[in-house]
């Protein structure tokens, strides 16, 4: 029978199956960072229990850390939540990307990049955009605390079944069209609530043309758009990306792998519990005018007015968000001033990001009442 | 954790509705590397004055509610945040149990993972029991085996609960635990599979 990646990487990681329960799901790749461990850890010491795989757990530190002087942390509780981990990775036998690593940086980032993010694997992490691995037709979500310390126990998580839901995006991207338009364009038509429910792949002929980097823009945010998870089925693309990486097997054994990789591929011919469709040709450059990302329109547009709202709920959210924003309906956003400039986010802060914002501001100078901030690895 | 059988206290009655996360655990105590000692900050804003000292207005701070176990709310107790926090902090506090009308679903399952049982009652006999609380000392006995609560009268009032999570508190089990009873199973899925 015809499956979905989805169903593919589902069924290769239930250990057991009950009826009226959910699966246990077991877990290929743990990440762990500053914030959502300490009563983790907390909870197994507490216990007297182990960490069952500490082979397949990775933390650094990338919440707490400052743009500007990374060094320098003044929240006290900030500076000890990251001495915490230190210490508990110590203890449990972690290995730890710390401030001194060139490793170190935004954990959805560094997973691809040391290529233990890789096709198949099921992958969680405390913190919603874990999403962003689903670039590499890996399973991975977000969850709580409770759920961070049960995965280090027993290195599996009690879930159930998710609905699937392919989004089609067909054409080509205009030029000046990136891969968070898309996303943004995705959620301003179909709704910040389009994907709950459901785990999501992302398919067509403008997702093939994606690089990697790109992809994992818009699995990031599949979590903006209420989805579990987001995925893409590898391709030629990711083996590329993923062939040399420090934890990615070699030779013989990446041959055996990529053919894997390959087997992974959503099906001709398998369905889906929902279909939506973009059209890539029609997707301008997007902003946000508002507080969040249903809130998006076309560069060209104008500011909406709470009058055009279809409810009394989405009125008072326009209205809100105006009053936050500062902003007068009808305003065109080009006229818009803009006052910050940060680029650093896990949506948007890979090599790549950073080379072609440089390609926008070689050769210019920074306003003098625009405050811009990012911080380059110096050692990369 | 400790098993859950049967347990007689004394109870502490909030007689309000929609008591959200951040009323019983304010945000500006998240910022913690433990999970306990959580119980300090517990309804802070409405158990402290402005000058941090004991507020004698609030039902805690009542004579009569000294050392209550079993904590009386009416409807929607826990809405709000998903903070796994409020749970960690009614239990540090020394509650075992929560009584009300209805719960906020995060925090209804929440309890159940950090050992502190949520029973829902109906809504006119919780506000019989907020009454008889509010100013006197007041016990009930709850059996969780054959699932009733028993006051001071010796009426007997049965309640419903998933056997998933009666199972897991009558055997003192996390979830954690009752995981690790499948431990076999997941050293099996290891063993045939090294994951990619």
């Amino acid at each position: 029978m015809a499956k979905t990646i989805i169903e593919k990487v589902w069924d290769q990681h239930t250990v057991t199956q009950e009826e009226g329960k959910p699966d246990l799901l077991y877990i290929d790749l743990h990440l762990v960072h500053e914030v959502t461990s300490p009563q983790a850890f907390e909870g197994l010491r507490m216990n007297g229990r182990s960490l069952r795989r500490p082979d397949l757990t990775f933390a650094t530190m990338d919440h707490n850390i400052p743009t500007e002087d990374r060094r320098t942390i003044t929240d006290r509780i900030a500076k000890k939540q990251i001495d915490v981990l230190v210490k508990n990775c110590e203890e449990f036998g972690v290995e730890l990307a710390d401030l001194d690593s060139p490793s170190n940086g935004i954990v959805h980032i560094i997973g691809p990049e040391l290529g233990l993010t890789q096709p198949g694997k099921t992958i969680v992490c405390g913190d919603s955009h874990t999403s962003t691995h689903g670039a590499f037709g890996a399973l991975a979500f977000g969850i709580g605390t409770s759920e961070v310390e049960h995965v280090m126990a027993t290195q599996t998580l009690w879930q159930s079944r998710p609905k699937t839901m392919e989004v089609v995006i067909d054409g080509r991207l205009n030029s000046g069209v990136s891969a968070k338009d898309i996303i943004l364009a995705l959620i301003a038509k179909y709704g910040v609530n389009f994907g709950t429910g459901h785990v999501v792949e992302y398919r067509g002929e403008a997702i093939r043309g994606l690089t990697m980097e790109e992809r994992m823009t818009i699995c990031n945010m599949s979590i903006e758009g209420g989805a579990r998870a987001g995925l893409i089925s590898p391709d030629q693309v990711t083996f590329d990306y993923l062939k040399g990486r420090e934890n990615v097997p070699k030779g013989d054994e990446y041959e055996q792998k990529v053919k894997e990789w390959k087997a992974l591929a959503t099906d001709d011919g398998a369905t889906f519990d929902e279909t939506l469709t973009l059209s890539a040709d029609e997707v301008k450059p997007m902003v946000t005018w508002g507080t969040n990302p249903g809130q998006g329109i076309a560069i060209d547009g104008v500011v909406p007015s709470p009058a055009d709202a279809k409810s009394d709920a989405e009125r008072r959210a326009i209205e809100q968000s105006l009053a936050y924003m500062g902003l007068t309906p009808g305003t065109k956003m080009e006229d818009v001033e803009i006052q910050h400039v940060f680029l650093g986010s896990c949506t948007n802060a890979r090599i790549s990001d950073l080379r072609e914002a440089a390609r926008y501001i070689k050769g210019k100078k920074v306003k003098p009442d625009v405050r811009a901030s990012s911080y380059l690895v110096a050692c990369k | 954790m400790e098993k859950f059988t049967t347990h007689k206290g004394n109870t502490a009655a909030l007689p309000f509705v929609n008591i959200d996360t951040d009323q019983i655990i304010p945000k500006q105590f998240l910022k913690r590397v433990e999970r306990s000692g959580f119980g300090q900050f517990l309804f802070y804003n409405w158990r402290f004055l402005d000058d941090e000292s004991p507020n004698p207005d609030f039902a805690l701070n009542h004579s009569s509610a000294e050392g209550a176990t079993i904590l009386l709310a009416d409807e929607n107790f826990g809405c709000g945040s998903s903070r796994e926090h409020a749970a960690w902090a009614l239990q540090d506090y020394g509650f075992r149990v929560v009584i009300a009308p209805s719960f906020g679903d995060i925090f209804y399952n929440n309890s159940f993972k950090n050992g502190l049982l949520p029973i829902r009652i109906e809504s006119e006999q919780v506000r019989e029991w907020l009454k008889a609380s509010e100013h006197t000392s007041f016990d009930l006995l709850i059996n969780l085996d054959d699932q009733y609560i028993e006051d001071p009268s010796g009426k007997r009032h049965s309640f419903d609960i998933d056997s998933y999570w009666k199972n897991m508190m009558v055997h003192g089990l996390d979830e954690i635990g009752l995981t690790l009873q499948y431990v076999n199973d997941i050293r099996e899925y290891e063993a045939k599979k090294q994951p990619l």
